[in-house]
């Protein structure tokens, strides 16, 4: 059945080995979790020494925190925590062989549309894509408008007081057992500066949406907006990417300046075999701006909950997080919003789509602080179940300290109707056309605010997915 | 050879027995109203035609042009030309009209008929006096009792379907909706060569079309056809005559 098509699980792994390139790597710390390791790590980059400290800090209290007990922890406490490569350093040498992409990977590139040279890429055939000259001509327009975008590595070497200023402000490592081991172990993620008033008109990364630097295990990303400047981040790409390790914990911060605009788009794709668990979180002050656009599509279990801060007055924060759960797959997301100030407004909205037994969870909290006067908000999270096996549950929760605020919770469960398959095969179409139809429409509030490129790819994925379906 | 053909058809939904002993014959070009009293199995028909999973066969045979319409399925009867309008047209969020029917008709092998899509179906719309923003809005979402059977009429007009069974196309409309689309179904019928089942509950629609040919349905079966002079008793006795005789012919 084509539902093989995208099954890029552990079997995957095991059969056609190109993929687990650790052989390959030309530094390679010990499996495990220990002082000497995040030592080597800092060594080898060459930090400062606050950066060394923030890391061995952070250590600690990973290793004192116990597993979060909310989320799936059937699925987390199957996890090897000291099986896992912390910090692996790509050489040249990581290429495996295309001839070895088994034929349905192949067609399932093909189908999105994939160049060859992305297609080699997320095959794990080559470990660099080569988008070094696109780069460098947006990296000259940026440049001379004083935008910094850098991997996050270069980005502690060349600015290191503005990295160590914001660094860990928003999320500390303390927050949480997963940003305390990202902050312990990083590597790449990306460092972006938008200086006053600026605006970026093309979103970064979409232009070399692969690139190698960024894509990682532990990447840890700092976005500052400065004064009425904006920017919109595009990280991940529609097309399945594979892991061979089983673990990605990354954090990202987003600094929104006083009426500043930041949107943070993320597509995440993992092989199934991924554990997800990033936290993402943002200070959004006085009349700024930050959007938060999450889609989850790959992993095994992803647990993230992109956040906005509201600290100053009329600042407005939303979260649009959409989640596909197939087979073996839990997608934990949801969005959290901080009113922290008066007259701030939020929306978030969640879609969720499970199917072959997948599991989809909304975790969700509005938080209104004493004194936010004429907070607005509104929550709305829609689930769709393809079949009886499937799951969701909801699970909102709102804190609101002050009178004034309007508060708004919309929440539906619907199953893929009888009725609407009936409708659209009147009209011609296969269950499994009709059915990818009403997904597509489900996710059509998504889908209508991504680039374009990234919509064909995710209505096409939608396809596919679909074709699993029975009939 | 008739384009459908209907033999001592009996069908039951949720184990029970709706169809029993159905006949009829519909050519080509001519529309035929189905008429009777709640529960008399007229949506069933409908449904059955189309090819609904809920209704069950227990006797009887359907044919489309010849071909045994049963071993079909409903998406590929669409692809023949079965066309069901929808007496209560379900809602699909975030899908347009304008995908709906193009993807219809790429599901109809007709991608040529792509190519000039804009055009025709603004001809269609302006036919049907349907604003072209409502290309854009999504099918069924909102939509009033009487936009809801303008979309199916349109769909009935872009698809072009070779047998259109149309339930109650009529009803819950005010009667100037009621006026066009009469007139609508009464001009797309008389430009083509489709064979149509007329489902109605209220005599007043066959004011404005006179269809080939009238059946009485009551208690699953036919228990009338004729022409004009049926909907003439029908007015004045109302379907108890039609009951009576129907219940001897089940004895």
């Amino acid at each position: 059945m084509g539902k093989k098509a995208l099954e890029f699980g552990g079997e995957y792994l095991e059969k056609y080995g190109f993929s687990t390139p650790t052989d390959h790597y030309s530094y390679k710390a010990k499996k495990g979790l220990s002082k000497e390791i995040v030592e080597e790590i800092s060594s080898i980059k060459g930090e400062p020494d606050w950066m060394r400290q923030s890391r061995l800090q952070a250590l600690e209290i990973f290793f004192k925190k116990p597993l979060p007990a909310w989320t799936d922890t059937e699925a987390l406490s199957s996890m090897n925590f000291d099986d896992i490569y912390y910090y692996l350093r790509a050489s040249d040498k990581t290429e495996g062989n295309w001839e070895d992409v088994p034929a349905d990977i192949k067609k399932t590139f093909d189908r999105l549309g994939i160049p060859e040279a992305e297609k080699k890429f997320l095959a794990g055939v080559t470990t660099q894509f080569d988008s070094e000259a696109v780069y460098h001509s947006i990296q000259e327009s940026l440049t001379k408008k004083g935008v910094i975008f850098l991997d996050m590595d270069s980005g502690l070497k060349r600015y290191p007081d503005m990295v160590r200023r914001y660094f860990g402000t928003v999320i500390p490592s303390a927050d949480n057992k997963f940003a305390a081991l990202n902050t312990a172990v990083w590597s790449g993620g990306s460092f972006v500066y938008v200086p006053k008033g600026v605006k970026v008109d093309l979103p970064l990364q979409a232009y070399f949406r692969i690139n190698a630097r960024n894509a990682g295990q532990f990447e840890r990303t700092l976005i500052i907006a400065e004064e009425g400047s904006d920017v919109h981040y595009i990280e991940g790409c529609t097309a399945p990417s594979f892991s061979s390790n089983s673990l990605h914990s990354a954090v990202v911060e987003l600094i929104a300046l006083p009426g500043s605009t930041i949107r943070y788009t993320t597509i995440q794709n993992w092989s199934k075999n991924v554990f997800n668990l990033v936290t993402k979180r943002a200070v959004a002050h006085e009349a700024a701006t930050v959007r938060w656009i999450d889609a989850n599509l790959g992993s095994r279990l992803t647990v993230k909950f992109p956040c906005v801060y509201l600290t100053g007055p009329k600042a407005h924060g939303e979260i649009l997080s959409v989640a596909y759960a197939g087979a073996g797959q839990h997608q934990d997301t949801g969005g959290k919003i901080f009113h922290a100030a008066p007259e701030t407004t939020s929306t978030i909205t969640s879609k969720s789509v499970s199917k072959d037994g997948g599991r989809s969870t909304y975790r969700g909290l509005v938080k209104v602080f004493h004194g936010s006067t004429n907070v607005k908000s509104a929550v709305r999270c829609d689930a769709l179940l393809l079949d009886p096996e499937s799951r969701s549950d909801t699970y909102p929760t709102m804190e609101v300290n002050e009178k004034s605020a309007s508060m708004a919770h919309e929440a539906t469960v619907a199953k893929i109707g009888d009725e609407q398959l009936f409708y659209l095969m009147s009209r011609g179409m296969a269950q499994k056309e009709a059915m990818a139809m009403i997904v597509n429409g489900f996710m059509e509030p998504f889908i209508k605010i991504i680039p374009l490129e990234y919509a064909v790819e995710m209505n096409r994925l939608i396809e596919m997915e679909m074709e699993g379906a029975v009939g | 050879m008739p384009l459908l053909e209907i033999r001592d058809l009996w069908v039951k939904v949720e184990n029970k027995e709706i169809l029993r002993g159905l006949n009829l014959v519909v050519n080509a070009g001519e529309s035929h109203a189905l008429m009777g009293p709640n529960g008399s199995g007229k949506s069933t028909l409908a449904f059955v035609l189309a090819g609904h999973p809920k209704y069950t066969v227990t006797k009887g045979q359907i044919f489309l042009d010849g071909m045994d319409l049963l071993a079909i399925k409903p998406h590929e009867r669409a692809r023949l030309g079965v066309f069901l309008a929808f007496q209560y047209p379900v809602a699909i969020a975030g899908v347009t009209v304008s995908t709906l029917l193009r993807n219809a008709l790429k599901a109809m092998g007709r991608e040529e008929e792509l190519k000039n899509f804009r055009r025709a179906v603004k001809e269609r719309l302006a036919d049907l006096k349907i604003d072209e923003s409502f290309m854009s809005r999504s099918v069924n979402e909102g939509f009033s009792g009487g936009e809801k059977k303008r979309l199916e009429m349109l769909q009935l007009a872009v698809l072009k379907p070779r047998l259109a069974i149309l339930d109650e196309t009529d009803s819950g409309l005010d009667i100037d909706a009621l006026k066009t689309v009469a007139a609508d179904i009464d001009r797309y019928v008389k430009n083509s060569s489709v064979g149509v089942i007329l489902i109605t509950h209220y005599q007043r629609l066959l004011n404005f079309i006179r269809p080939y040919r009238i059946h009485i349905l009551v208690e699953g079966r036919l228990a009338a056809s004729g022409g004009w002079e049926i909907v003439e008793r029908l007015e004045k006795e109302g379907y108890e005559p039609f009951a009576a005789s129907g219940a001897s012919v089940t004895r």
